[in-house]
């Protein structure tokens, strides 16, 4: 126990917690969680960092409450008693995007209520705070909270860039990467790149990007 | 006639997985053979028929501005003042979350033989986004009466069915084919998922 509270709050191990969802063991990427809201938020960047930033809070608070009652919880019922503190926070998150970015909030619809239901948060609780303490426990939530925010972001890059030609950064002005000189000459935005489908497509080139790069990540045996 | 397209809606032009990507963890994890995925889908229907209604009634009788009215006795409005709408994501998830576990010991109990194809599924379901985001969308589509939502949480957990059991074939017979190492596994499923979503598309008319 002594040398437990001897380890510094930074130490290497606490450090892949935060290192490694983020590249090898990406949350949506690599454990294919939370897709669902991952790939619906994605048209414009400025819902995907809003969206990011709510789940990261929920998955944060979430994992702290989890582990702090992680002895105190009856195996049995846990799955409700993780539902249930997630879909509180959910409510709270909720309400305060209602409050502060009412617009972005309309554009979210209703997959705010879909953080309960993000298998990243559940998955995280399940297979981490229920058996880690409080701090390597907030590591993970903000490994995972990133790893999943950086997806989101990509994507969202890159279905606004070629779908729209612009991009929307929260509180600044929306800006417009295309010269207005490619359109005189006929370039046309994709409209394709809006559609819900392209966003599995780019999902699909980043698994493959990463694998490239991390060739001990790649599937033989799958299908 | 109302009823059928409702259930045509649902089913295909607001697919759950092509539209709208509820339920993709499962979707992804549980589509490796035809069987299982024949399985869950089936449990998907099941439990997407009996929570919508039942979420739309709490949505009707007690969540909604106003629901409370029916509290009300003559010449007062007390109750019917009152918004509850915030504690809607709580409640659903609640219900959601109680009706897989009632329906699980009942199959159990009543039906041993439907139990032994769809016993490990259910637990699963309580976190499928797919229940939930069905009760979301039955909130937002404000439909008139019980019938209504309960054709729409059947419509929709048939398209979720139709489209599990789709990728399963397909994965099934990928896997024999020559396809570049890095995206073995779920980089496939997820091409194969957008082409296939483009396909439904046509239903909404692009």
């Amino acid at each position: 126990m002594s040398e437990e509270t001897k380890e510094p709050l930074f130490s290497p191990k606490n450090k892949k917690l935060i290192s490694e969802p983020i590249n090898i063991n990406n949350p949506v990427t690599i454990q294919v969680l939370g897709i669902c809201s991952a790939l619906a938020v994605t048209v414009q960047i400025d819902n995907a960092l809003i969206m990011s930033i709510a789940v990261m809070a929920v998955l944060v608070i979430g994992n702290v409450l989890v582990s702090l009652m992680r002895n105190a919880i009856p195996s049995k019922i846990r799955i409700i008693v993780q539902l249930v503190v997630v879909a509180a926070l959910v409510i709270i998150v909720s309400e305060i995007l209602k409050a502060f970015v009412y617009d972005v909030s309309k554009q979210l619809s209703v997959f705010v209520g879909l953080i309960i239901t993000n298998c990243i948060i559940m998955g995280r609780l399940e297979a981490f705070a229920m058996g880690n303490k409080p701090w390597a426990s907030v590591l993970d939530g903000l490994g995972n909270g990133f790893g999943y925010g950086l997806v989101l972001v990509i994507v969202a890059f890159f279905k606004e860039v070629f779908g729209s030609g612009t991009i929307t950064i929260p509180g600044f002005e929306k800006f417009h990467v295309i010269p207005q000189a490619f359109y005189d000459m006929g370039y046309e935005n994709n409209g394709l790149m809006l559609l819900p489908p392209s966003s599995l497509i780019i999902v699909a080139v980043y698994i493959w990007v990463q694998k490239l790069k991390n060739p001990e990540l790649i599937d033989e045996q799958g299908s | 006639m109302e009823l059928v397209n409702i259930f045509v809606r649902s089913a295909f032009a607001d697919n759950m997985i092509f539209t709208f990507f509820f339920g993709m963890c499962s979707y992804l994890a549980v589509s490796k053979t035809v069987k299982t995925a024949v399985g869950l889908g089936a449990a998907v229907i099941f439990v997407l028929g009996i929570t919508v209604p039942l979420n739309f009634l709490l949505e009707t009788f007690i969540l909604r501005e106003g629901a409370l009215a029916w509290m009300d006795t003559e010449g007062e409005t007390t109750y019917a003042s009152y918004d509850l709408s915030f504690l809607s994501f709580i409640m659903f998830i609640a219900v959601i979350a109680s009706t897989v576990q009632l329906v699980e010991m009942l199959v159990e109990k009543f039906s041993p033989a439907l139990y032994g194809a769809l016993g490990i599924f259910l637990p699963l379901i309580a976190v499928n986004c797919a229940i939930l985001g069905g009760a979301l969308f039955m909130q937002q589509k404000q439909f008139n009466n019980v019938g209504e939502a309960t054709v729409y949480g059947l419509g929709s957990g048939f398209g979720w069915f139709i489209a599990i059991v789709l990728i399963a074939a397909i994965r099934e017979k990928i896997k024999y084919s020559h396809i570049p190492g890095p995206l073995k596994g779920v980089g496939m499923a997820f091409i194969l998922t957008g082409l296939m979503g483009l396909g439904f598309l046509g239903f909404l008319g692009f």
